[in-house]
């Protein structure tokens, strides 16, 4: 019993450790930023590998999700009479959850625990320590281009992932049931808001992406420096990123939309 | 470095292309795209009822639309709604005695308003005002009629 | 003066003592090498000199400087004078054998792309690396790591190296390149060398003084010549690479002859 209450101890005052050290690291990232305007080569490479190659598993997601909604809405809509909704229905769903949502759990599954795999690896092979002998701060030259590129890329992954979801609804409405192509784009652009719906979904991926970035990178760089304790950080980094983003979700849904 | 600028124009291409999805969903998927064709000129129309008809409501004839809903007012005199309609200015050759009806889309869809043309060789011009019109259809007077006039026929 | 004075220093790693007690001079210009059996904490040392590790107890001065009192932005200031061979190179992954070598030269001045050329070209000729200049890291042989890794230490022309194992790996050729070269850097620009080393052949060639770590403490010191002549069993054990001796081959511990008779630890 005692053993119990003792490790439960344990693991409080570990857990408070950490994140005591993942809130001084993202004050190190942040203090790196400045500088990487000064050097924004940096954070173009970093945007290649952390935005562009999680571009195709994006556009896919994106079409096939739109699709599906474009499908179960219209079987949905039809019982009322409402198929002319369709649109509104998806763009909705589209821009302000699923879109944010769904591409930044694709996003921490693709980019994120690349970026914990390739930092933790760094960090066992001694590359971070041999930069600080080289009176190069790791965090400043390594860590913070890849948080700006995350920051960068998430939203623009996010916008892609609904532009290319309310295509493929569109190509099923219009194309496969036959919805009225007009009331389709009409009834959308009627009950989309420009700000309460696609600023506040463009806002939430901003968050999500600061958040799933700084999880992965801070997981990288606080892993075992051994082949295992880099596999259990990238597993981590995809665990904590799924709840962090669908509890800041709720949070977040229930600050913008709430007193509707 | 050459591999440097190849992956410069690709992130390029990428941050345009998240910007033109930004873009689209500005102007095609949200209202934003509507305040750029604000343009037009002003009619408007006095209604008993107006239902559930919110400004920025669609404005049609014959299933085309020709304006948008700009302002909904109470007029304090006649305690009807006084509805502002911002029509579009390609559509300048609208009859003077023009009808508006406020109809539902489908069974539980949004209002908006229907416009059919009237006769007149004059045509509708700003400030004018739309006199022939046919208040929003409430589904529970509708229903309250219906049940009335059925106890009526029992009788 | 010495570069570095280390007095007193003592460094824990959890309850286990790594160094306790240990002080030793470094002198300027001249290359000292530190030996010590496996595990005794060589690299630890050369860490706590880089300033990446703080001990417990005790200073460190480099150039008159405490290496643990200093403002983050000094230490990195020290630190562009200081080069480290690190034990496994520490190459970035993601750059080639030239960015690598260019890499502080890049991070640490304004040089134009056409003098960083030369400038890399020229420590790589010194490796005898120079025609594998755009190779990945991951393309190179254990011992041709070390040998980038050499060449990048020394890009920026600091005023000292730690030298983490430079001899292991290496075919005899190339061993006998790394000694001169050493050597040939020491007289040529001035530099102060530390050398990490077991292999005691190469390491008494070069080294002009010799410290010896055990169990936490300095065993002896003195120039080679001294060392070989030194009455001391342990000293004739290392450098002498004899099995049996005072040093023990085993890590500390219960005896064999023990362990055999608990068969129910991992039952
Ligand atoms: N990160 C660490 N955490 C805990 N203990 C460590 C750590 N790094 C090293 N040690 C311990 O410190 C001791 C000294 O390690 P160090 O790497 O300095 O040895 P070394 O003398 O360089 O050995 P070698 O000649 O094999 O390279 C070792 O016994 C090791 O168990
Ligand atoms: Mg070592």
């Amino acid at each position: 019993m005692i053993n119990l209450i003792r490790s439960l101890g344990r693991w409080g005052l570990g857990t408070f450790e950490r994140l005591g050290r993942g809130h001084l690291f993202l004050l190190h990232i942040l203090a790196g930023i400045p500088g990487l305007f000064l050097r924004f080569s940096l954070v173009i490479q970093q945007v290649y590998s952390v935005g562009v190659l999680s571009l195709l598993i994006i556009l896919i997601s994106g079409l096939f999700v739109g699709m599906v909604l474009g499908l179960q809405g219209y079987n949905t809509l039809v019982d009322f009479g409402a198929e002319e909704s369709l649109g509104v229905l998806v763009s909705l769903s589209l821009v302000r959850e699923l879109g944010p949502v769904v591409s930044a759990l694709l996003f921490a599954g693709r980019a994120g625990s690349a970026l914990t795999a390739e930092i933790g690896l760094m960090k066992s092979t001694e590359q971070l320590s041999g930069m600080e002998m080289m009176a190069v701060d790791p965090i400043r030259r390594v860590i913070a281009p890849r948080f700006m590129a995350g920051l960068i890329s998430m939203p623009l992954l996010a916008a892609i992932f609904s532009a290319v979801g309310i295509i493929g609804a569109f190509l099923v409405g219009h194309g496969l049931l036959g919805v009225d192509d007009g009331a389709f784009w009409s009834q959308m652009q009627a009950k989309t808001d420009f700000y309460d719906d696609i600023m506040n979904g463009v806002i939430k991926s901003v968050v999500f992406g600061f958040v799933v970035t700084w999880i992965a990178l801070f997981e990288g760089h606080d892993a075992i420096p051994t082949s295992e304790g880099v596999g259990r950080a990238t597993t981590r980094t995809v665990v904590h990123s799924a709840f962090a983003i669908l509890g800041l979700d709720f949070v977040l849904t229930a600050l913008m939309f709430g007193d509707e | 470095m050459m591999q440097n600028k190849s992956t410069e124009i690709i992130v390029g291409m990428f941050v345009a292309a998240g910007i033109a999805a930004l873009f689209m969903l500005a102007m095609k998927v949200s209202n934003l795209g509507d305040f750029t064709d604000e343009a037009g000129y002003q009619v408007t129309a006095e209604f008993e009822n107006i239902g559930g008809l919110k400004v920025r409501a669609p404005v049609t004839m014959a299933g085309v639309r020709v304006g948008r809903v700009s302002s909904i007012n109470l007029d304090p005199t006649t305690y009807n709604a006084e509805v502002t309609i911002n029509m579009y200015s390609q559509f300048d050759n609208i009859p003077y005695d023009t009808s508006a009806s406020i109809y539902t889309a489908g069974l539980l869809g949004e209002q908006y308003i229907g416009l059919v043309a009237g006769a007149e060789e004059e045509f509708l011009q700003d400030g004018d005002v739309i006199d022939l019109t046919q208040p929003a259809l409430v589904l529970e007077q509708v229903i309250g009629q219906f049940l009335y006039s059925k106890a009526e026929g029992e009788e | 003066m010495p570069l570095i004075k280390i007095r007193d220093l003592h460094f824990y790693r959890g309850n286990r003592a790594i160094f306790e007690g240990v002080n030793i001079d470094i002198e300027r210009g001249k290359v000292t090498a530190i030996m010590g059996p496996s595990g005794t904490g060589k690299t630890t040392l050369l860490k706590l000199i880089g300033g990446q590790l703080r001990p417990d107890k005790g200073t460190i001065e480099v150039d008159g400087q405490n290496v643990h009192k200093l403002s983050r932005s000094d230490l990195y200031e020290l630190r562009k004078r200081m080069g480290m061979l690190f034990q496994s190179g520490a190459l970035l992954t993601d750059l080639t054998v030239y960015d690598n070598v260019a890499f502080p030269l890049r991070e640490h001045t304004n040089l134009p792309e056409s003098m960083i050329r030369d400038l890399v070209l020229m420590k790589l000729q010194a490796v005898g690396l120079r025609n594998a200049r755009n190779l990945q890291p991951a393309e190179l042989s254990g011992g041709m790591a070390r040998r980038v890794a050499l060449a990048r230490a020394v890009a920026l022309e600091p005023m000292m190296i730690m030298y983490d194992e430079p001899f292991t790996g290496q075919d005899p050729i190339s061993m006998g390149t790394l000694v001169n070269l050493i050597h040939r850097m020491n007289d040529a620009m001035g530099l102060t060398s530390i050398v990490v080393s077991h292999d005691v052949a190469e390491t008494a060639e070069i080294a002009d003084y010799i410290y010896l770590l055990s169990g936490g403490k300095i065993i002896e010191h003195g120039s080679p010549v001294q060392l070989r002549r030194s009455g001391s069993q342990w000293v004739q054990q290392f450098m002498q690479g004899l099995p049996d001796g005072p040093v023990p081959f085993h890590y500390a511990g219960p005896d064999f002859d023990e362990d055999l008779l608990k068969p129910e630890e991992y039952a």
